[in-house]
């Protein structure tokens, strides 16, 4: 749970408070808070006078808007053909077992969500993932377990 | 048809040019003269539909609407296509240059840059360059500002109406058409939506002159074109090559020696075969691409690759239409049933029905071209579905 009244108001400071302002401002939220939480867009709903679940109804329409928990870093592993063919399983598989959770599925501590994605556009560079906007590529179970690391020193 | 014209390297689309001389000349131009040369150049749409750039502009044009838009389509998502990301990563200016360029032939003050929420580290920098551009036309005398919307992991809003509605802050679900973008478009103002590429190549156009640029390619496809290529390759990456060279000089270049399919176009391109490399030609006139080029080796099950293509648009369908909401699921389904066995091999021709019927009945073009790979992978490979 994050307080989120404040960071909607600067973001409807910044973006404005108009229908096309919405999506600037969900992604804003969940580059702070990792996801949106439904007080958060019960709030942005106010700030922008529309109803809650247009807010909702737009939100749920992306896969990178969350509105289910996710941790600090989000995860994110290509699942799209080259990178399948190119060694997605171990990494995935690596990525379960050094933090020890399954796909879809948030660490305890709130730092780490792992889920899979369509083709982020790094094909020539597969396996690929992405770090919250980070995109890490060419990946190796050894490199990949690297940089979960290094994220957890952080 | 004109014979393959082989495999040739071009170097347009990141060849560096004096921005400020290029547009300064353009500024000069009047608007019909540019329009006159894309026109002339036969430069077709470079995310894959393939729509003569030169009519957009000259369709958005002819509107009396006070107010405008250029939109610049970077919500590259075509499974197997990453060009449009080296292309703003490398030479951004040029895709703002053919955006001005745009908005002086169409008389639109204002552009937007739809980026991909997968392509959000490239924002600062993107940013950055924007800010030394707009200085830089400021005092060449254009009246054109440019903004960044960013999206938010959808591939529907590759489509130019999802993509209007996304920037709106809606849902991203394709419009009916028509009204078409060049009548109403973001906003329901007249607007020219163009792909990264197709910007650039329009600015390169206007800086070489259009009998230039005819000279490379084909006919029906003009030109040259960035080529994303991936998959079984030991050469991945990006390449432009110009149009015109069949699959099978592409795969002379490209292959690893073992290669038994290219997915040409992405998972809504087509698949072909190694017995149709000779006869088929890369462009309008044979299998057209945004760019994207898979190479599969004979290791690979193309049951597999059938499957993670239905995978991708059973996710990706937006749901708002029947043919495509369920037809993406079915299809996925179906294919699972006969390959463990549930269900004979002639239910394939029950589905390839199916796939004949979205492409008839689906609202858009994500549902539109499903069937593309499905059919070209099950008549090449259907025992492989099978079995």
């Amino acid at each position: 749970m994050y307080q989120v009244g404040n960071l909607v108001k600067e973001l409807s400071e910044k973006h404005g408070r108009k229908r096309d302002s919405l999506m600037p401002i969900l992604q804003g939220i969940v580059e702070r808070h990792n996801y949106l939480t439904d007080e958060a867009m019960v709030e942005v709903a106010k700030e922008l006078d529309i109803s809650a679940a247009e807010v909702y109804g737009t939100a749920s329409f992306y896969t990178f808007l969350d509105t289910s928990v996710r941790g600090k870093y989000v995860i994110r592993v290509c699942k799209t053909i080259t990178c399948s063919m190119k060694g997605k399983a171990d990494i995935l598989q690596t990525i379960e077992d050094v933090l020890k959770i399954k796909v879809g599925e948030t660490t305890s501590d709130k730092m780490f969500s792992l889920i899979e994605t369509n083709c982020i556009g790094w094909c020539h560079k597969a396996p690929a993932i992405l770090i919250n906007e980070i995109p890490y590529t060419e990946l190796t179970v050894e490199k990949v377990v690297e940089i979960i690391k290094d994220y957890m020193h952080k | 048809m004109e014979s393959n014209k082989g495999l040739t390297k071009v170097d347009l689309i990141f060849e560096k040019v004096d921005a400020r001389e290029a547009l300064t000349k353009a500024f000069k131009m009047t608007n019909d003269e540019i329009i006159q040369q894309i026109l002339e150049s036969g430069l077709k749409g470079r995310g894959g539909a393939g729509f003569p750039t030169g009519l957009k502009w000259k369709y958005t044009a002819a509107e009396k609407e006070p107010v405008k838009y250029i939109v610049c389509n970077a919500d590259e998502g075509e499974p197997g296509t990453f060009k449009d990301r080296e292309i703003l990563d490398r030479v951004a200016y040029k895709v703002y240059g053919g955006m001005a360029i745009a908005g002086k032939a169409i008389n639109a003050k204002e552009g937007i840059v739809y980026l991909r929420g997968e392509y959000r580290f490239l924002l600062p920098k993107l940013m950055k360059e924007l800010e030394t551009f707009h200085k830089m036309i400021g005092e060449i005398g254009f009246d054109f500002r440019i903004k960044y919307c960013l999206g938010s992991g959808a591939y529907i809003c590759g489509e130019e109406s999802a993509l209007f509605e996304s920037i709106q802050g809606e849902r991203g679900e394709p419009r009916n058409k028509p009204p078409y973008p060049t009548t109403s478009g973001v906003y329901g103002k007249p607007t020219s939506i163009n792909n990264v590429e197709t910007l650039v190549t329009a600015m390169m156009i206007i800086q070489h002159g259009a009998k230039r640029y005819t000279q490379l390619g084909t006919k029906d496809s003009r030109g040259s074109k960035v080529f994303s290529v991936s998959g079984d390759t030991p050469t991945p990456g990006i390449f432009e090559l110009e149009l015109g060279m069949s699959v099978q000089n592409f795969v002379t270049e490209f292959g690893d020696g073992d290669t038994k399919a290219v997915q040409v176009g992405g998972a809504s391109g087509f698949c072909v075969p190694r017995k149709k490399f000779n006869e088929t030609i890369i462009g309008f006139e044979g299998v057209p691409t945004g760019g994207s080029m898979k190479l599969f080796n004979s290791s690979r099950s193309m049951y597999n690759v059938l499957h993670n293509y239905l995978d991708f648009f059973a996710e990706e369908s937006c749901g708002q239409c029947t043919p495509c909401r369920v037809g993406c699921q079915q299809l996925l389904k179906g294919v699972e049933k006969v390959k463990k066995g549930e269900a004979k091999s002639t239910y394939l021709n029950e589905l390839t029905k199916l796939a004949d019927t979205m492409k008839i009945a689906s609202k858009c073009g994500l549902g539109q071209s499903v069937g593309n790979a499905f059919k070209s992978i099950v008549e090449n490979f259907r025992e492989e579905i099978i079995y």
